[in-house]
């Protein structure tokens, strides 16, 4: 499978990164580079393989239901680009 | 008086014990090596003197009160990968611009429990995404190393290679690191450095900047084996805010270190023998095997047929990850915010202007694989191949093997802005070759200096353990790092 | 998913357009918040209404290096509410990230559900009714699966002009989704599966199905079908968040459609909004890109697995439900369907209701409760948590009406103080001298005044014995009420010579 500019420029809409034309066409051979190169697993046999969900057998580890967090407003908008009395500002969306 | 920076963790241990010197005195050393040697290595990218002398001098006191920990009044460089409350947290990347978060990570907060001294955050590829360190938004990490008879800059691998560096270059005892695909060897061997990646889930992902979390591993680089051991010691532990983080107690490393290996089997897996590998990597491998059966070992032929397709693996699942680990980073809460017009262009521009060329990429890959009509034929099947990696890794286990010997990287470093390297991307990736596959089975695996080249650059051995086999690996190591002496390199700098 | 249609149309349910029936086909995903101290994978506070950003931890915030830690009785909840929509409960699940970039998605994904949720296919019967002769309807809706999620935070758009605020404190808190199969067919459908499934939710105790508070609010999928054809192109109206407003949008959206096809137009898939002043719904601004979510599992949970015996525990401990409540109400204590299904309709009134209940005729008390207590807490607009008249209370004006103390009359005066005023009831029967008079002697006295004073009824009487209730009003009005009935009953027969 290969890409075109197009649907680099689509991926790179769905990751939210603005691409120029110039690095959309730049990435394309890139991306077709990588592509080609992962094209080999399409060679090995996957039949009645289950797909890896966690590379450690073990249990999941799961918390007690105890509020043991928060309160910390001030820290979770220490870094904020724009804030207001604690909360982050946006530019303004409509739905 | 002796050059304080030259002394081992081990030794440094001893003399602050002994009361010879002082936590201030060794963390001084290491400032002042610090403060010479960064401009030209660029190993560091926030040294933190201010901070290392308060820790060392609580550290005296400590001593002084007979309360000294287990790393007490050792200065030690932090991967800008671990968040370090207070203090530059960036992961080597503009998008996080000004970061400082308000907690410390699990291991860091080990480190310091233990009562190590933080000289400052180390260099590494963007969002550990590289082999070469040139991804860092603050420039590549300049190898200590040097060819012989050459002054080129060569890299010191990827993506720890501020760690392996600074470690190299004794600007710290030690450092952390983190290892995704290889990303704790491969510097490790490119600079006559130790480095472990431990078995998945021994160390805590909490507060590291996550790449890929299935394959994210954080372990030390150290001069060398026991000092690896003396690191790890303190950097695992069971950590309930990582689910991942698995529960056993974290044995006594150090205590392995010098046991025999004799009636071990070692397997030496026929795969690793690639296609036009330099003769030089294949006699350091056969020197490795020999050094191994006589210390009593026994050496057996083994086979891991899929390999090969563990780096392909590796580039859709690593990347698929990625994708939606780094969505996070979009201007709102932290780090760097490019105005837009609206809320989507604020996303677009924030990104592009926050993400290098690498990160990008891989993010775009990593897009791709998951999305509508291409999942199941890249990702899903990219995760079977994975279980039948891993699965080899089964086999050859539940056959007795204890360990597997291999080349930890297909060459010696190679020069900063490699044109070949740089115009295909594939091309660097190739670097992981030998170190990837121990991520995808989430194993643990040691990198050990073995010798140098025909130019005189540091080549590494890997030996691959059974999961949460750590002490069996040091042990082993141990005895190659006995065989093949220890590699620094000529101060140039 | 695969869509089963398991209803054959129903005339009564079909709506009359221009040009013919038209069937609506109702299909909702309802967002239950869990009932738990904690969110799904952080220990911040789940509390409603605080300070912005105050229940929010770096794990909500998606600081970099934070973990997901899951919350292990949000998973006993899921379970519990699967078990009580008697649904096939999944021993593994995953869960998945579900990528989009919002101001209101800290992580850029949420951690949700997708292949493989926790709770798989269930069902719920809703009744409906009574009609003209009493009788209910009772349907089955299926129920395709249950899943764990996590809600997103909440952006503000009033508080500037050109910038929106956003406030994470909700981000995390745990979401059960519930979605329903294509089984509804009218708006009133749609009304009983949300009051029954929160009826449910309340009963176990895994949401609080607080609707104004946003703890359940449904995404309604809506289609028009000429009956019998195959199924139409529908809208999801996205969000709603009362059960008179499902109906109105349900009404609304399936006339809107019906309009569109009778005019010969087509139906567009999407997401519409329903504005709750306007009685109408709208297409939500459209999002530029088609949705691509990317869903893969979560790297950083595993499967959530869990055997037969962690099931076995919470099913032994599970309440009973309205259903089985119901039932046992008809069959153990007497009461009339009708007068069982208003009890168990909430969770408060049917617990109140036991406790009148307990040691008393059930009959009794369900007219107590549903025609006095229910009627008064009407008339004032209250809930059943705010009665001013405790189960105890109650149930002691009934125990005086028993043992003979105060007439059936008085007890309804001693509820309508006792809801004013409070206080012990017997007591207050005491001290207010409301006991009833037994003292034959008064009565008689009583009696013989009427009937002296009264002849021409005497003569009536003779010929129809019937008008003896006219003495017995009239007794029972001079002695101000307190005259047992029964006694006066008996003795304005004798006196008047009239056979038992």
């Amino acid at each position: 499978m290969s890409v075109d500019i197009d649907t680099v420029k689509r991926v790179a809409r769905l990751a939210r990164i603005a691409v120029s034309e110039e690095e959309a066409s730049r990435m394309t051979g890139e991306l077709n580079g990588i592509l080609g190169f992962v094209e080999q697993l399409s060679e090995v046999n996957i039949e009645g393989v289950e797909p890896m969900t966690s590379v450690m057998p073990m249990a999941m580890r799961e918390r007690r239901d105890v509020v043991a967090d928060g309160g910390i407003a001030d820290d979770i908008v220490a870094n904020a680009p724009v804030s207001d009395r604690n909360f982050f500002l946006v530019p303004k969306v409509v739905e | 008086m002796t050059d304080l920076t030259r002394l081992t963790i081990a030794e440094a241990r001893e003399k602050l014990a002994a009361r010879e010197i002082t936590a201030v005195e060794l963390t001084d050393a290491y400032l002042a090596a610090i403060d010479s040697a960064n401009a030209s290595l660029n190993a560091y990218v926030a040294p933190t003197p201010e901070k290392a002398r308060e820790m060392a001098k609580a550290s005296d006191a400590r001593i002084a009160a007979g309360k000294a920990g287990a790393l007490e009044g050792i200065p030690l460089g932090i991967k800008d990968l671990f968040a370090t409350e207070g203090v530059h947290t960036q992961a080597c990347s503009h998008i996080l611009d000004g970061f400082e978060p308000r907690y410390e990570s699990t291991v860091t907060q080990n480190l310091w429990n233990d009562g190590a001294v933080m000289l400052g955050k180390l260099n590494m590829d963007e969002f550990a995404m590289g082999s070469s360190n040139e991804t860092s938004y603050y420039g590549p990490v300049r190898n200590p190393w040097r060819a012989a008879g050459s002054d080129a800059d060569l890299v010191a691998g990827g993506s720890s290679g501020g760690s392996a560096a600074a470690v190299a270059a004794f600007l710290c005892a030690g450092a952390t690191a983190t290892d995704t695909g290889g990303s704790i060897r491969q510097p490790a061997a490119y600079t006559g450095t130790v480095g472990i990646k431990p078995t998945y889930g021994r160390c805590s992902r909490w507060g590291i900047v996550a790449y890929a979390s299935s394959l994210d591993q954080a372990g030390p680089i150290a001069r060398d084996v026991r000092d690896a051991a003396i690191l790890l010691k303190s950097m695992a532990s069971v950590d309930e805010k990582d689910t991942t983080s698995v529960d056993l107690p974290v044995p006594d490393y150090e205590a392995a270190i010098g046991q025999s290996i004799r009636g071990m089997k070692i397997g030496i897996p026929k795969e690793y023998r690639l296609d036009g590998m330099p003769e030089e990597i294949e006699a350091l491998w056969r020197q490795g095997i020999a050094w191994l059966k006589e210390a009593g070992a026994e050496i057996v032929d083994i086979s891991l047929p899929h390999t090969t397709y563990a780096l392909p693996t590796y580039y859709i699942i690593s990347p698929a990850e990625a994708s939606s680990n780094l969505a996070r980073y979009d201007g709102v809460r932290y780090g760097l915010r490019v105005d837009g017009d609206d809320i989507v262009d604020m996303y677009e521009k924030t990104r592009a202007a926050g993400f290098g060329m690498e990160v990008k990429r891989r993010i775009l890959i990593g897009t791709y694989v998951l999305s509508a009509g291409y999942y199941d034929a890249y990702y899903v099947r990219a995760q079977k191949v994975r279980t039948l990696i891993k699965r080899d890794f089964d086999l050859a286990f539940a056959a007795g093997v204890d360990a597997i010997l291999t080349p930890a990287t297909p060459s010696s470093a190679f020069a900063i802005a490699d044109e070949a390297l740089a115009a295909d991307p594939v091309k660097m990736y190739l670097n992981d070759i030998f170190t990837v596959t121990v991520n995808m089975a989430g194993l643990p695996g040691i990198s050990v200096p073995a010798g140098l080249d025909g130019k005189g650059l540091p080549l590494g051995l890997q030996l691959i353990g059974r999961p949460f086999g750590e002490e069996t690996l040091f042990r082993t190591a141990h005895v190659i790092e006995q065989a093949a002496g220890r590699f620094s390199p000529a101060k140039w700098w | 998913m695969t869509l089963v249609d398991v209803r054959t149309p129903d005339p009564k349910r079909l709506i009359p357009g221009a040009t013919g029936d038209w069937e609506v086909i109702i299909g909702m995903e309802v967002h239950a918040q869990v009932l738990s101290s904690s969110k799904l994978f952080s220990g911040a506070s789940t509390e409603f209404g605080k300070a912005p950003n105050a229940n929010v931890s770096l794990v909500d915030a998606a600081m970099p290096g934070m973990l997901p830690v899951i919350n292990e009785e949000c998973v006993k909840q899921a379970v519990r509410t699967g078990l009580g929509l008697k649904a096939e409960i999944n021993h593994r699940s995953i869960f998945d990230r579900k990528n989009y970039f919002y101001p209101d998605l800290p992580q850029g994904y949420q951690i949700s559900q997708f292949k493989d949720p926790i709770v798989g296919e269930g069902k719920i019967v809703i009744s409906l009714g009574p009609d003209r002769q009493g009788h209910f309807e009772d349907i089955e809706i299926g129920i395709e699966r249950l899943h764990l999620e996590q809600d997103a935070g909440k952006s503000m758009h009033d508080q500037h002009p050109t910038m929106s605020y956003v406030d994470l404190n909700r981000s995390g808190v745990a979401l059960m989704e519930i979605v329903s199969k294509p089984d509804m067919r009218s708006s009133d459908e749609a009304k009983a599966y949300m009051t029954k499934l929160r009826s449910i939710v309340r009963y176990l105790g895994t949401c609080d199905g607080n609707m104004d508070e946003g703890s359940m609010r449904a995404d309604v999928n809506v289609s028009v079908r000429r009956p019998g054809e195959p199924f139409g192109t529908r809208c999801e109206i996205k969000n709603v968040n009362s059960i008179r407003f499902i109906g109105q949008a349900i009404e609304y959206e399936a006339r809107r459609q019906i309009g569109i096809l009778e005019d010969g137009g087509v139906i567009d898939q999407e997401t519409r909004l329903f504005d709750p002043g306007k009685g109408e719904t709208r297409s939500m601004r459209s999002k530029e890109d088609a949705h691509d979510y990317r869903y893969f599992p979560d790297p950083d949970l595993l499967p959530l697995e869990f055997d037969n015996e962690f099931v076995g525990r919470l099913l032994a401990d599970l309440p009973e439900l309205p259903d089985d409540k119901k039932t046992r109400f008809v069959k153990d204590l007497g009461l009339s369907v009708y007068d069982a299904s208003v009890l168990v309709s909430e969770k408060a009134i049917a617990d109140y209701y036991e406790v009148v209940a307990a040691g008393r005729d059930g009959k009794i008390a369900a007219n107590w409760v549903i025609n006095d207590l229910l009627g008064a807490l009407n008339k004032d607009g209250k809930a059943i948590e705010e009665t001013p008249v405790s189960p105890a209370q109650l149930g002691g004006i009934i125990d005086l009406i028993k043992d003979g103390t105060i007439s059936g009359k008085i007890a309804k005066d001693l509820f309508e103080i006792v809801w004013n005023e409070g206080g012990d009831p017997a007591a207050i029967v005491e001290a207010r001298g409301m006991k009833q008079v037994t003292d034959t002697g008064a009565i008689e006295k009583a009696v013989d005044e009427i009937i002296a004073a009264n002849p021409e009824q005497v003569e009536k009487v003779k010929a129809k014995p019937a008008l003896a209730g006219w003495f017995v009003g009239q007794v029972m009005k001079a002695t101000g009420g307190k005259a047992n009935p029964q006694a006066v009953q008996t003795l304005v027969k004798t006196k008047l010579g009239i056979d038992e």
